[in-house]
């Protein structure tokens, strides 16, 4: 399922600065009972974002008119737990293409890469400095640029380059995925299933 | 070149590698359940493909399937057009399918090594992070998304990096009551829920050597709760008299040629890891988790930690005890609980329900305590009933329900209500895993065997 390319984007971010954030937070299992990929962005931290009664929670970030943005930014370990892809797609279809984290769980990690969401990570130092900054300034922009693999505050002038592999990298800058790549490889493949043992 | 049990199985399964980027890597198996197959089905028609080997897809129901009454039809609207769509799917396509009621049916991970579809040496993945469960057979196994499950049905391949390797050696021998549940939450304590993100653990030493292939599964199903992409353990004369002459294993010639591809899978001497940990068996008393992930775990008889002795966000700490009600410092032992559930694929197999009956046997289930015994699959429930636990079990007021993943991820009806303490040999604690606002403290049958005769999290030492 093709996403929309990825090149340079400048937006506000939506801080959320709790660690080992799991999946089943960021969409709880009780909503993944849909068979198509439609309606996720809206129980996107279904239980931290609405009461029971599906009453907003005042506290929770995402029911701050302050914060807005299509930068996620979370703590530690974000991601953690389900593969359920869903939680990829609840972000993305809420409205972010990016999260930022000092450290990412590696299924959700992926996940992000297949569908269109960029995972950033950063170092801890520079994840507390966004927080800080956002937490000052709301409406703090910040800029990711797939191209260069940087990340930059402009305001406070300072930027660090972030980690993706080339051939992921390229499929983001151009909104492919790999299906088509394993398409074209067809043949090879079937070759290699006449020697598998079983 | 040296390597490790990893390397062998991933290296001989790459098709080709690409430069700074990922392996395209061959699927000997694929398995699939309702929940996260729909999607990449219709990804799959939206682009006009096929399933290129659909002799090599096994789908079962079990995320969402009612564990009461399942003669019935699902009451649940959302959940029976997802059951529907897997078995419209698994139809369409030719792949074999064991649909709720079917002899064969159980959780993914429960069924596949009871069919032989879990084989040594293979590649197995499943659109469930828990597919490490496989690994204690010697697969390189692991959980992957949506995407990439309509990746392995179009082409039976993914495309990921090779993870670094990470070996686990525990030595030695165990305390008494000590099960591989806790072996696996004591692991998880230690390294933290992120300590093994980026690799693939390999676990070694005497313990798991003794160790059955029921309680590698429990240990190698919890590899993802340290992050890790799987975990796997090298095949031997165990794991061959397990698989023998199951449904789906190989036969006569092809047995005999796979036997000489499993004899070489073991880490060479002097093969090299990017990390490793040694732990002596000793170390390890049954365990409990007291937060919202399956890394804040400590020994049943020790107290909360205090702020001031934790190595991550505080703020998170806190967070986590003011959900679970519980205070820094507070002993475990003596807790109050409300319910408790044995089964999910870390420990819904015919030793669980053993252990359980062995604590339970000629006791009774505390009133307050209302308990559900959910076998992982039929072949598992039609072995209490002959193993004669089932008897065991009435006389002492438990009711075994029906297959299925139940309350591990409670898609189903199978919620524990907000607030209610469940003590739970699932692998997850999250926040409102286990139904919106329910407290999870996972542990072993036998913890919870011992907590569901006296109402309390209670030391299973005392009643053995
Ligand atoms: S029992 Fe739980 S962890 Fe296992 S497959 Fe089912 S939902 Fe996933």
């Amino acid at each position: 399922m093709a996403y929309d390319s990825f090149n340079i984007l400048k937006s506000t971010a939506v801080p959320l600065p709790i660690e080992n954030v799991d999946t089943d937070q960021i969409i709880p299992a009780r909503f993944l009972k849909a068979t198509e990929r439609r309606g996720f962005g809206d129980n996107l931290f279904r239980d931290w974002r609405f009461n029971q009664d599906n009453s907003p929670k005042e506290n929770f970030v995402l029911n701050n008119s302050s914060y807005s943005g299509k930068i996620l930014v979370g703590g530690y370990n974000f991601g953690s737990g389900s593969s359920r892809e869903h939680a990829a797609w609840a972000i993305y279809d809420y409205g972010f293409r990016c999260v930022v984290s000092s450290f990412f769980a590696d299924i959700f990690k992926n996940n992000c890469l297949n569908i269109g969401v960029l995972p950033v990570q950063v170092s801890v130092d520079f994840l507390n400095k966004i927080f800080e900054k956002i937490h000052n300034d709301p409406n703090t922009e910040i800029e990711i640029d797939l191209p260069k693999q940087k990340i930059t505050i402009e305001s406070i002038a300072i930027s660090e380059i972030f980690e993706i592999n080339s051939y992921k990298k390229e499929n983001m800058l151009n909104g492919y995925d790999d299906i088509d790549y394993l398409k074209n490889l067809k043949s090879e493949i079937q070759d290699f299933a006449l020697k598998t043992p079983f | 070149m040296k390597k490790t049990l990893f390397d062998k199985v991933w290296d001989s399964h790459i098709v080709k590698s690409i430069n700074n980027g990922p392996d395209v890597l061959f699927i000997d198996r694929h398995m699939i359940h309702e929940v996260t197959s729909p999607v990449a089905f219709l990804g799959l028609e939206k682009r006009k493909n096929s399933v290129l080997y659909p002799n090599k897809t096994f789908a079962t129901a079990d995320h969402n399937t009612p564990t009461l009454n399942q003669h019935l039809p699902v009451s649940d609207p959302l959940s029976r057009k997802q059951l529907q769509a897997l078995e419209n799917n698994a139809k369409k396509y030719g792949i074999s399918y064991w649909g709720l009621g079917h002899e064969k049916n159980g959780i993914v991970h429960v069924v596949g090594p009871e069919y032989g579809i879990t084989l040594p040496g293979a590649t197995i993945v499943c659109g469930d992070s828990h597919t490490s469960t496989h690994g204690a057979f010697g697969a390189v196994a692991f959980g992957i998304g949506t995407s990439e499950v309509e990746m392995v049905l179009t082409s039976q391949c993914i495309m990921q990096t090779k993870p670094k390797k990470m070996r686990i050696s525990i030595n030695g021998k165990l305390n008494n009551g000590v099960t591989p549940k806790d072996i696996a939450l004591f692991i998880i304590s230690k390294l933290s829920t992120s300590g093994a993100t980026g690799y693939f653990i390999e676990y070694a030493g005497e313990v798991f050597k003794e160790m059955s292939m029921e309680g590698r599964m429990t240990v190698c199903n919890l590899s993802i709760e340290m992050g890790a992409r799987g975990g796997m353990i090298a095949p031997d004369e165990k794991t061959f008299n397990y698989i023998e002459a199951k449904e789906y294993t190989p036969k006569g010639d092809k047995w005999k040629k796979a036997m000489k591809y499993w004899e070489t899978l073991y880490t060479d001497e002097n093969a090299i890891f990017d990390k490793e940990f040694i732990f002596e068996g000793s170390e390890i008393d049954p365990m409990i988790t007291f937060g919202t992930n399956p890394g804040m775990g400590i020994s049943i008889t020790k107290v909360i930690p205090k702020k001031e002795d934790i190595k991550g966000s505080i703020e998170t700490f806190v967070k986590s005890l003011n959900y679970m009600g519980f205070n820094e410092g507070d002993t475990m032992i003596g807790k109050p609980i409300d319910y408790v559930f044995i089964g999910s694929c870390t420990n819904g197999r015919i030793e669980d329900f053993r252990a359980f009956a062995k604590i339970v046997k000629g006791r009774k289930r505390d009133d307050k305590v209302t308990a559900w015994l959910v076998p992982g699959s039929h072949k598992v429930m039609k072995a209490i009933k002959d193993e004669g636990l089932l008897e065991i079990f009435e006389a002492a007021n438990f009711k075994l329900r029906e297959p299925g993943c139940s309350a591990c991820l409670a898609m189903n009806e199978d919620k524990i209500p907000a607030g209610k303490y469940a003590v739970s040999t699932s692998n997850r604690n999250f926040e409102g895993r286990q139904g919106p606002g329910a407290r999870t403290l996972l542990a072993s049958p036998t913890v919870a065997a011992a907590a569901a005769i006296t109402g309390k999290i209670t030391d299973p030492r005392n009643l053995m």
